[in-house]
Order: structure tokens, then sequence, then C-alpha cells
């Protein structure tokens, strides 16, 4: 496979480490009243969706971004790579 | 010798080779099976399970007979096939699979017990009598079935990794790979072209049709010169594309010949890609159709017209197309007897050359190691015995699609060709000529792809040339199988028949995959490259259904077999990963240090000196002399992570499951970090060097996790704080001081102006100084052997330097260097957890550190650590273990268990996670985990081993068993 880095280009992926789901990025409020239900779901639930899956990549052996991989399941075709920093900076 | 004339193989080279042990000679230019073929050979092996004897059905890569074993010794090479493997000079090959000769093979005894060895009969044999299965079936069968045998001993070859990028890649340099290179290369465009053969032009040099007014092996070496010429065309002859992997990567292996690497296995990055893989011809399965001698028409045409070799004077041809005629014609020509062409079809072409039988099949075959005749039922009726040394066989062709369904593509069914021609390819990939089912006009249908690809990238190609080609289109009607009573075989490397795949069906195997599996049919190492269509068509027989309505054939990679020790590449024995050294390892080997491997680190596990006979002698020693005045121990393969910002205190607080807000400047603490479901992942100590720079520090193991842990939490979770993480694990040589004396010996290196009194330089403090006359150094006063103990580390080229300066001034004090085992000693003696305790199923509270879980900030883990049953007053809990009888020992693993009581899991009390021999206190100790520990201080138990078989009664102490105040630390 091969992930195009935002700031490197086109990179094998074998210079990167997989972590999983995206949605590792919405960690939950700490301080909310069932805070240990949100983490519960935060960290044992997720989606395994046949298609499109946005998911986390670390380029380890490269420039150490953690990228937002949208990749699809079936074809891993990858239609979107973004800095993970850059897209949580969008989010909050 | 059964050489005519012509051909391309190079009569001015003889070659001499060994088969069996018999010389013989041949020609460059030639394979083992042509020149065996030339010299009359057709038995080349044992068929796998019933160990008939065989002889090549193809002239190519899918052959499924013909495996033999190539060198000798430690260079033997197991199962290549003869039918590519290229002649050398001093070859020496040999048959497979036989007991005895080639010609008499004991185990032929298997032909004759084969109504016990038809389909399925591996599973059965599962449901018989255990004792059979392990007794009698398994060990016969494993000795009888298989194929090559390696030699067991290490390879001494090399093997090479390579990547490669190109425009467009072209898989397969015959006609219609040619016009499209050709096409490329003028273009500018940058192209590899790769093909499995040693002589590259696909069928043209395999057929007597025309290119213009020049042979098509001519035309192919024109062709090839031009584009040997061409500074961005790469050539590669000899390599298999064996796969087509995601986004235009495909693998390569490469066949080197003659030099010092064996294979180079490339890695192909492609913008685009153009299969022109050709098509391989099929069989028609009758009753004993795998007697030496009965190959592929085409086979039997590549090796008249390519390697001038005819197997048998008398030749007979059965077809279902217009093919079989050709192929009489060619060896016609080259001076044989074609006794028969024997074509399925009643309307089949006529000849006044040699006796044509229309609408007639061959029934059976005759010769005991080789075939000596064939029976043949005529149209009539009537049965027919014809003279015949070898029997061209044309039943179709199958195009070599095998790439296009590497990627989930399905092929889909032509009626015209009665074969499956690719439907979806990868992206990126086009298929041309005979790979896509277009059996004439090649050449154009390669150079229109090629031109259709540059358009695609944006580059200007003009159409070439073509010379016009003599061709017929494919006139086919479908045979598969004759029926009739004997075994007619589909697969013949996997032994498997028409009645077998007969047999599956009656015993409900309808679907094609369950059938593959339980026949076993196409699971070869040829992948039934010859034999899945006729396994389908005989299925869709049974069923009533069509072959496209009965299944698909799909393939995955490899295309042909790859080698183990291409995969490995120069990763093997030692090199199979990096091995990192610390900056005084040298120094450690000069002193004859044992090594371990911790990680990818060689780390000194102990120094042995002169008349210590037993690790434990100079562990004990490295102990003793420590506690008694300083060791030196080499800690450099701990992680260090720098940490630097503006909010580098509140993002190690988040981290971190204790707080680091409130650390001083030059002050140290030990944190311990969760992962989020509440376990702990890992420890270490957090240096304060200024209000906005860490130095944090983690176990060996996990340096490369944590690390990552950290980015991800610096960019996925809070990018907005201002804080920069560096890996300087290697920018620093790090070293332990410990022991009454290390303050002393520090201060023989340590320039005068820095104070590292007790008062000036206290318990947990940390600073930036400098050594031996201006050398920068940071020192940290932390201790993990529970002595006065300093860390202080250098940049990492003067590491060396420093350990002999140390040991130097430290002869003084006579200062010891301990490794990792004494290390270990005197941690568990202090009661500190290491590895075996955060292992990943323990928990701060665990560990005795549930105190350190803020409860007043947002940290990783922190929420879900408060989860029930990870809180539960009975869990696990840290406890030292000491043996009541104090000359007892008992193994680190050993299962806890109540003084009286039976020994089972249910009254399983906890585990021993460390144990060692405390010179200090003369005793065996251990750490471990036990439910409800820290009430149970003082209970004796049992330390139970139900591998050994041995149970030692311990009693439960506290884990720290010196200086439980810590007063030795602070001193």
């Amino acid at each position: 496979m091969i992930i195009n880095h935002p700031l490197l280009g086109p990179r094998d992926a074998a210079e990167f480490v997989y972590l999983g789901d995206a949605n590792l990025m919405a960690r939950p409020d700490w301080q909310a009243e069932n805070a240990a239900d949100l983490f519960y779901e935060y960290l044992y639930l997720r989606d395994n969706p046949a298609g499109l899956h946005r998911e986390l990549w670390y380029h380890e052996q490269g420039d150490r971004s953690w990228l937002v991989v949208t990749r699809n399941t079936v074809t891993h075709e990858i239609t979107d790579v973004t800095l993970a920093r850059a897209q949580r900076q969008v989010q909050s | 010798m059964s050489r005519v004339l012509g051909g391309l193989i190079d009569r001015n080279k003889p070659i001499q080779f060994q088969f069996n042990g018999k010389t013989y000679g041949g020609f460059a230019g030639d394979t083992l099976a042509s020149a065996l073929l030339a010299n009359d050979v057709r038995l080349m092996g044992r068929s796998f399970k019933y160990h008939r004897p065989r002889g090549p059905l193809t002239a190519g890569s899918e052959e499924p007979n013909a495996l033999v074993t190539l060198g000798t010794g430690v260079y033997a090479e197991p199962n290549a096939r003869a039918t590519v493997a290229e002649l050398y000079e001093g070859l020496s090959a040999r048959s497979q699979n036989h007991i005895g000769s080639l010609s008499f093979d004991l185990m032929a005894i298997n032909d004759v017990l084969s109504p016990f060895f038809a389909a399925g009969f591996y599973y059965k044999t599962f449901m018989w009598p255990k004792a059979f299965w392990e007794k009698l079936y398994e060990p016969v069968i494993r000795h009888a079935a298989g194929l090559g045998k390696l030699s067991g001993l290490p390879d001494p070859d090399a093997y090479e990794k390579g990547y490669l990028h190109c425009d467009l890649l072209i898989i397969g340099a015959g006609p219609a790979g040619l016009a499209a290179a050709l096409t490329a290369g003028r273009a500018g465009a940058d192209v590899i072209l790769a093909d499995e053969d040693f002589e590259l032009g696909g069928r043209l040099n395999s057929e007597t049709y025309a290119l213009g007014d020049q042979s098509g092996s001519a035309w192919a070496i024109g062709v090839l010169a031009e584009l040997a010429s061409l500074p961005n065309v790469r050539v590669m002859a000899r390599t298999t594309i064996y796969g087509a992997f995601d986004h235009g990567i495909f693998g390569a292996l490469e066949q080197n010949i003659g030099g010092k690497v064996r294979q180079t296995l490339w890695r192909i990055y492609t913008k685009r890609s153009l299969l022109c893989a050709g098509a391989t011809e099929r069989p028609i399965a009758f009753a004993n159709n795998d007697r030496p001698g009965i190959m592929l028409g085409s086979a039997l045409r590549s090796y008249a017209n390519r390697w001038a070799a005819l197997p048998a004077r008398d030749i007979a041809i059965f077809t279902n197309n217009d093919e079989g005629h050709r192929t009489a014609r060619d060896l016609r020509a080259l001076g044989a007897n074609i006794t028969a062409v024997i074509d399925s079809r009643l309307d089949a072409p006529k000849s006044t050359d040699y006796p044509i039988h229309a609408g007639a099949v061959v029934t059976d075959s005759a010769g005991r190691l080789g075939l000596r005749s064939v029976t043949v039922q005529l149209a009539t009726g009537e049965t027919r015995q014809i003279a015949a040394g070898a029997l061209g066989v044309s039943g179709g062709w199958n195009p070599n699609l095998h790439l296009t369904c590497h990627q989930r593509g399905r092929p889909i069914w032509n009626a015209d060709l009665a074969s499956f021609v690719p439907n979806t390819a990868p992206v990126g990939m086009l298929v041309a000529g005979a790979a896509n089912g277009q059996m004439t006009a090649v050449l154009a249908d390669g150079m229109d792809k090629a031109l259709q690809i540059m358009t695609d990238l944006g580059i200007v190609a003009k159409a070439i040339s073509l010379p016009v080609a003599e061709e017929t289109p494919v006139r086919l009607t479908p045979l598969f199988h004759v029926p009739g009573k004997g075994r007619a075989w589909l697969d013949q490397q996997n032994d498997v028949t028409v009645k077998d795949v007969k047999l599956a069906h009656q015993e409900g195997y309808i679907s094609v995959e369950h059938l593959k599996r339980y026949t076993t049919l196409g699971m070869a190492t040829d992948q039934g490259k010859t034999s899945n269509i006729g396994g389908l068509a005989v299925m869709a027989e049974m069923t009533g259904k069509s072959i496209p309505d009965t299944g698909t054939t799909i393939f995955r990679p490899p295309y042909t077999p790859v080698s183990i020790a291409a995969f490995a590449g120069r990763s093997a024995g030692r090199d199979f990963r990096p091995t990192r050294l610390t900056p005084s390892h040298h120094w450690a080997a000069e002193q004859g240090a044992v090594f371990v491997e911790v990680g990818m680190w060689l780390r000194a596990q102990w120094f042995p000196r002169a008349g210590e006979t037993t690790w434990r002698q100079s562990v004990d020693r490295e102990v003793l002399a420590t506690r008694k005045s300083v060791g030196i121990c080499d800690v450099t393969t701990l992680g260090k992570i720098d940490v630097q910002g503006r909010d580098a205190a509140r993002f190690l607080d988040r981290v971190y499951a204790n707080g680091f807000a409130k650390l001083a400047v030059g002050k140290v603490r030990y944190g311990l970090m969760l992962r989020e479901d509440g376990m702990v992942m890992d420890d270490g100590t957090t240096a304060r060097l200024a209000e906005d720079h860490f130095i944090t520090t983690t176990t060996t193991a996990n340096a490369v996790s944590v690390f990552r842990h950290m980015e991800f939490c610096r960019q996925c979770l809070w990018p907005d704080l201002d804080v920069q993480l560096m890996s300087i694990t290697e920018s620093w040589a790090q070293y332990s001081v410990a022991g009454p004396n290390a303050r002393a010996l520090l201060q023989r290196i340590v320039d005068a102006e820095h104070d590292i009194s007790n008062n000036a330089f206290p318990y947990m403090a940390c600073g930036q100084i400098t050594v031996c006359g201006g050398l920068r150094a940071r020192l940290f006063r932390i201790s993990f052997s529970g002595e006065l103990a300093f860390e202080i580390a250098v940049p990492t080229r003067y590491g060396d330097a420093l350990m002999r300066r140390m040991v130097e001034v430290g002869a003084e004090f006579d200062a010891v260097v301990y490794g990792t085992e004494a290390l270990g000693v005197m941690r568990i003696e202090k009661g500190h957890v290491a590895g075996n305790e955060l292992n990943g199923t323990t928990t701060a509270l665990t560990l005795g550190m549930g105190a350190m879980v803020s409860k007043s900030k947002d940290s990783i883990g922190a929420v879900l650590s408060t989860r029930e049953g990870m809180t539960a007053p009975d869990g696990l809990a840290l406890v030292g273990f000491r043996p009541v009888n104090p000359s007892d020992s008992f193994a680190a693993g050993s299962h806890l268990m109540a003084k009286h009581g039976a020994v089972n899991a249910a009254n399983d009390q906890g585990y021993v996670t460390s144990l060692c021999y405390s010179p200090h206190l003369g005793h065996v100790i251990g750490l471990g985990l036990i439910k409800n520990g820290a009430a149970r201080h003082g209970e004796v138990m049992r330390a139970v081993n139900p591998v050994q078989n041995t149970e030692t009664l311990v009693e439960v102490v506290s884990p720290h068993f010196i200086d439980p105040k810590g007063e030795r630390l602070r001193a």
C-alpha cells in the first residue's frame, strides 16, 4: 500500500504503524457525569465498515506524523490523508 | 538422439550435465527438460500420491510433473520444474519421490492400493481409531507422500531485495508485451518489461508462424535489441511477477545466474501495468493420460521448434481444435512420423500427409515407463491401437489472467474459447493479447493498450509499424474429459482423477471451494494451472450446471512458488533484525562479559572473573561488592524522551497517572503510565531540567511503544498543547553508579564546581553538570538497587571513555561493573517492579501504587482504572516470598495455593513473577501477585509448579527485602 503523506508525498505503508479507528481522537471528557460509560464506549466499541474507514497511521520510520487515512476496507483505495493534529485542531 | 534441425539452442556451446548420476549432453539455450527429451529421456519423476511414472506435461512454469532436485548438498534445490530449469555446465539433477531407482520405485505399490487413497482419504483417516493415525497412517503418509527434500543445512546462498519505480510495467515479453514495450519505450516512458523465461519472446520462440518476412523469434530479437538501446526501458529476463498488490505495487522474483546473489526479490512501484502473460494450453483427460510422453500439443511444438527436440519418432495428436493440426504439421516438417491426429470434432480439417480420425477420442494408453500406444475410439464406435511414443493433447487455451485476480477480480466465461477471461483488473492494469482472450492480432492489441496507457499518463506516443502476422482464429468444440472406466487424471501433481471429483460430489461436496479442499485439486505447487478448468467441467457435468454457474477459478499470489529465502533476503540469522550496541559494548566485550539480547540490544549479563565457574558466582560477587562499596552498570538502553515546551508539565500530567506539574526544577520523580483501559503500561523517571524541559525514561522493552503513544497523545488528543518530543535514547550514554561509595567515586570525575554532596544534591535531585574537565553531563540521583545511587549521562560518543575512566578511578574503592543479572537481583531485593510485573495484566493497585493514580486531574487510564473488578478488595497485590526452609528453592511462574487443600485452578491464589537468589540474605527470594496480598504477610503457602511437579512452602512477606525505610538511598 502507498499512503500519500500530506507533507512528504507518497510513502510505502511499510514505513507506517497502524493504530485503528480515527475515533480514538475523540477522547471523552473525564469530568462528564457518565465518564466511565463514555470511556468504555470510546475504547471498546467500534464500527467495522465494509467501505470507507477513517483510521490512524503513524509514520514511525519517517517524520513521526500521526495521519488520518480514509481507506476503503473493501478495495484498499485511499481517498484522503490528513495530519491528525491539523484535523484535531479544526474540530476543536 | 532425437535432436532435429533448427531451434534456438546454441550448438556452438555444448553443455554436459547429470541426471540421476548419468552424464548427458545438451546445449546453451536448453532447459533440463528439453535436453533430457533430446536424449530420449521421457521419465523424469514419480507422482505425489501413487508414485506413477511421470514426464513433462508442459514446456513452461505451469508444469505439474517434471519436478526435480537441482544441485547437490547444501546447494540442493528441491521441486524445481525441469521445464524452466536453464541448463548450465555441470548441472546435477535428481528425480524425486521414489524409493529405489526412478524406473523401479518401491512406493509404486501405492498405485495398486489406490482405492485406499481416493479423494478425502486423508480426512477419513482422522475418523478412524486414534492409535491407527499416530502409529500407522501418519508415519506412512509422511514417508510416502511428498516432493523433494531440503538438505536441512543452512543455505549458503545470498538473497537480495530491491525496489524499482516505473511508469509502465509490462508483464510478459511475448508478442503483445514486445509490441507494447516498443510503443511505450519509443514514447520515452519509464518502462519495465519482465518475463519469467531466460529467452524472451514468449510463443514467438515456439511457433513457426511468420511475422512479415521473418520468423517470430527473429522479430523478437530485433525488438529486444532496440529496447536494450533505450535508456528508459529496463528488460528483466528470468523475472517472474508473482503478485499484484495494492496501489500498483508488484512483487517480482529474479533468478540470477552465475552471480553472488541467487535470487532478487523486487518490489516494483508502477503508475500503470499491462498484463501480457499469454495463455496456457489445457489437456483433455482420458484413462491413463499421465504416461511419460503424453504432453500438451503446444509443449510438443515448443520442444520441437524452440529446442529442436522430439521426444519420440512416432507421434500422435489428440485435439478438440485446429491447434492440434498445426502441431502435426510442425512436427512432421521436422521429421516426426505422425501416426494419427485424433480430432474429437466430426468436422475436423482434412490432410493427406497423415491419418486423421474425425469424431474420435483417445480412451486409454499403454507403456509401463513411457507411452507406447494409445487406444482410440473412432466415430464408428470401433476401437483401435495406434503406436505413439508421444501424444500431443490440445484441449484449448486458458488465458493467464492470474494477476487480474490478485485484487478480488473475478474472471468471466467466454463461450467461444471455452475458458475464463479477465473481467476486472487491479486499478491501473490493462490486459492485452492472449491473456485477455485475444488470440489473434495480439501485436496490435499490445500496441493499442500501450498507446491508451500513454495517453492516460499524458505521454505523447505514436503508433509503431507492426509486421503482418500469419495466424488463424481459434475453432474449438469443448471437450474436457473422455468418459470411460480407467483413472483419468485431472490434476497430475496432486494425483486427482475424474473419479475423485465424482466421488467428492457423491459425498456431498457440491461447492467448488469444498471440492478443491476435499480432493486437493489445484492445490499443489502448480496451483492447478492445467487442471482447474477440467475439474470445474467435471463438476458442472455432475451437477447439470454450466461451468460458469458451477464456479470460477480464482488465483492468489504467488503466480509461481517463491522460496522463503527470497522473502527473508538478508534478514536471516544474526541479521534477522538489527543488533544495537551500547557505547561501552566493546569495553564490556574486552572484559569477557556474557551478553544477553534485550529487544534489539545486546546487554552485558554478567562479567565473569578468573576462577568463577558458574554464572551465580559472578552475579553474587557483583551484587555483594555493589552493596558493600560501589558498582557501575550500563543503563543506556533505557528509553529516554526529551519533553520540551510551555505545556510540557501539563502534557506529562495527562500522560502519567501521577502528577508532574508541581515537580520542582532540579528534581526527579517516578512516573507510572497507564493504558487507557487502566492497566499499567510502563514506568520510569522524569527529571525536570527547566520549567519547560523534562527528561523522561522508559523501560528498555517499551521505549518504542511509549514514544509512539506519547506522540499519539500529543498529536491526536492534545495538539493545542505547546510541547515537543524527541527520542534521545541513542544520544546519551547512561550509567548507574550504586553503592555506599557511589558519591565518592563520582566526586573523582565530576568537575569541582559541581557540589554533589547529600545536602547540595539530595535523593531525587538532578542537574546538568560537567565531568572530566568540561564534558557536559547530566546527573540524576535515582536508585533502582536500593543503594545510594546516581545515574550519569554523557553524549554517546563519550560513553566508552567515561566507562573506562570510572573503572579506573573506581579501583580505589574496589568498584565492580555489574550486568543485568545483578541489576535484577538488586531490584528484587529492593522490591522494585520490572517487566515481569508490568506484564500488561497488572494495575496500579495490584503493584501497590494505587494511591499514585490522581483523581484530581485528567490522565490516560484514570477513568477506567476505577472500574469495578479492577478495584476489588480481593484483587491481586504485590508481595514478597521467602522459602520457609532457607535451603529450598522454587520457580518463577509457580502458582500459590493455601497451605492445605487441593491444587487446582479454583484454589489458585496467584503466582510468582520474579525470583532470584539473594546473596545478601543467603536464600532464594521472590516477588509475586496474590489475592488480597497486603493482608497476608506472614501466611505460609505452597508455591506449586505442576510442570515439574514440585511444591515448596513459602512465607508471604513484604516485597522490600532490604532497607524497607529507604535509609540507604538517602545517605
